[in-house]
């Protein structure tokens, strides 16, 4: 076993300029489709807030979004957008919505009532009480939500390389196919690693921003 | 030009088919506490909610400062006028300071006078700015969080203040510790107060004039001391509730009942103790020095020393000399039942 590690980890020094270029692809494609993911997710999860109409279209379409896999999401959009990295980012995007959709509204409905109320009555705008103080309240749920799916994404951009748009699942799916068990943990661990990295970095960012628990004079930048 | 603050004009509301205000009407005298008290559900809430217009009258006027509110801008009533709820709905991710600022950044103040208003409004409020600015809500007890809530409301300088049952949700000690030191920052700020309760002592307390509700109007409008006396209805008396003597005296000054002549009368208080000449009838307290009330204490707090000793007469004393005395048989005249009662 120990073995078979090194020699992984022999293949990935001895490939590192090819490794450097999938990790990079693997990052920019769970960057892009998160980032579009956030956007659009967050703007429907305000919007469900305000109609329960649109609540319940929304979460409909979030939890389809999230039952469909993602290579089914390929095969629909790949005649319309093509093949590569845009069918990729497109179906990680679908699958990276329904985490941030849910904690938005939750977020934003735990805000207690008496706090509303009080905003209000002090002739807060329905802007200005969105603005200033459900989505400042909202926003340690709304970024757990973001962290979950990230984390969930690096996984699904393993299979980017069916539609040929690169990443790490490159040297894992060829090495499946030519039996090479070197390569596929070369292609395989650093993808671990860096979910678990980047969900240890965004938990920090996570905890940093629930001004609630960390008072004192440290996290003043609540005031967005 | 009109010189009522608030006035209600034959208010109706409905929601549906349940009638939650049937035609109420009274008006509000600027610099007063009007404290609408009744039971849950009787509609004193909504009332409230119709001055900065978060409920809108089905039928009626309501007026603020001589204008129908209807026709005044809903954010712009709002933030001239402070409101205290009763879960106070602090804002939890922001600071103390920034909670109190809310109403002034609103209003678009310039930083360094918002400053200088939520200091003075803390140091009012008993929170020294030094020590509070900074905090958030969570790290304050129940009634620093209050305190908080009224800086807050009173940040812009308001006319007129809203407050819906803000002292529900404390202890009984506490409760009435902000109830006096609230007594003595409205002499300071002469805002006029609409106060909304269902505890008919805190509203005897704190009420210049009150509003007694049934079930959608006000049964009887009046002050504490003819709501006692003359209770309008037999709701009012229940409400009212046991001991209306013992809450007649809650209410009565001390100044009102006591009698001007005397031998000590007119002289300083400080003097008559060190030469001594205190008469031997007047009330001590445990320790055995002579006791004495102040002329804007109730009656019960007078009442209370006289049986704590043996003397049978207390001295008044206002700004240091003493203006007169008050004996068990006056504020037994005091409290007993208006003449007309009879008994069968």
């Amino acid at each position: 076993m120990s073995n078979l590690l090194f020699e992984a980890f022999t293949y990935l020094t001895s490939n590192f300029d090819t490794f450097l270029a999938l990790l990079r692809e693997h990052i920019v494609l769970v960057l892009v489709a998160q980032v579009a993911a956030t956007v659009v997710a967050v703007t429907a999860g305000i919007l469900a807030t305000r109609n329960e109409r649109v609540k319940t279209w929304v979460l409909s379409g979030g939890n389809v979004s999230q039952t469909i896999p993602p290579l089914a999401v390929i095969a629909l959009v790949f005649p319309f957008v093509g093949i590569g990295f845009n069918s990729a980012v497109l179906a990680m995007w679908v699958y990276a919505l329904l985490p941030i959709i849910t904690n938005t509204i939750a977020g934003i409905e735990e805000v207690p009532e008496s706090t509303i109320r009080s905003a209000e009555g002090m002739g807060m705008t329905d802007w200005e009480i969105l603005r200033k103080i459900q989505l400042p309240l909202a926003v340690p749920v709304i970024f757990a939500g973001i962290r979950t799916s990230t984390v969930m994404n690096v996984g699904t951009a393993y299979l980017a390389i069916f539609i040929g748009a690169g990443g790490l699942g490159d040297w894992v799916v060829t090495g499946i196919q030519l039996f090479n068990n070197p390569q596929i943990l070369a292609g395989a661990i650093p993808g671990a690693l860096l979910a678990i990295s980047l969900d240890t970095v965004l938990g920090f960012v996570e905890r940093s921003l629930d001004t609630q628990t960390t008072s004192g004079g440290g996290g003043a930048a609540a005031d967005a | 030009m009109s010189q009522h603050a608030i006035e209600f004009e034959n208010v109706r509301k409905s929601y549906g088919d349940t009638l939650a205000l049937d035609g109420i009407s009274f008006s509000v005298e600027p610099g007063t506490t009007t404290v609408l008290v009744g039971p849950s559900g009787c509609g004193k809430t909504t009332t409230m909610k119709l001055v900065n217009r978060l409920e809108d009258p089905t039928d009626g006027t309501v007026k603020f400062e001589g204008q129908d509110v209807q026709e005044v801008d809903k954010i712009d009533l709002r933030r001239s006028i402070g409101y205290v709820i009763q879960d106070i709905g602090l804002f939890d991710h922001m600071t103390v300071a920034e909670n109190v600022a809310t109403v002034p950044r609103l209003l678009d103040w310039d930083e360094e006078r918002i400053d200088e208003r939520v200091d003075e409004l803390l140091e009012l409020m008993d929170l020294p700015p030094a020590q509070y600015r900074e905090d958030y809500p969570r790290e304050l007890s129940g009634g620093q969080r209050q305190r908080v809530g009224v800086a807050r409301a009173l940040a812009a300088d308001p006319d007129v203040m809203l407050m819906d049952e803000p002292f529900g949700a404390l202890d009984p000690i506490t409760r009435d510790n902000l109830q006096d030191e609230f007594l003595e920052i409205q002499e300071q700020i002469n805002t006029t107060i609409l106060f909304v309760t269902h505890d008919i002592d805190e509203a005897l307390k704190m009420g210049d004039k009150i509003a007694i509700y049934d079930v959608g109007e006000v049964v009887q409008y009046d002050t504490p001391e003819n709501i006692l006396e003359n209770p309008a209805t037999e709701f009012v008396e229940d409400f009212i509730g046991q001991n209306r003597g013992l809450k007649k005296l809650q209410v009565l000054e001390v100044g009102h009942i006591m009698s001007t002549d005397g031998r000590i009368v007119g002289q300083s208080w400080a003097d008559v103790r060190s030469t001594g000449s205190v008469p031997a009838e007047v009330a001590t307290d445990e320790s055995g020095t002579p006791a004495h009330v102040a002329a804007d204490q109730s009656t019960e707090t007078a009442l209370s020393k006289l049986v704590e000793s043996d003397g049978s007469k207390l001295p008044v004393v206002e700004n240091g000399s003493v203006v007169g005395t008050v004996s068990v048989d006056q504020i037994n005249d005091a409290s007993s039942e208006p003449k007309e009662i009879v008994y069968e």
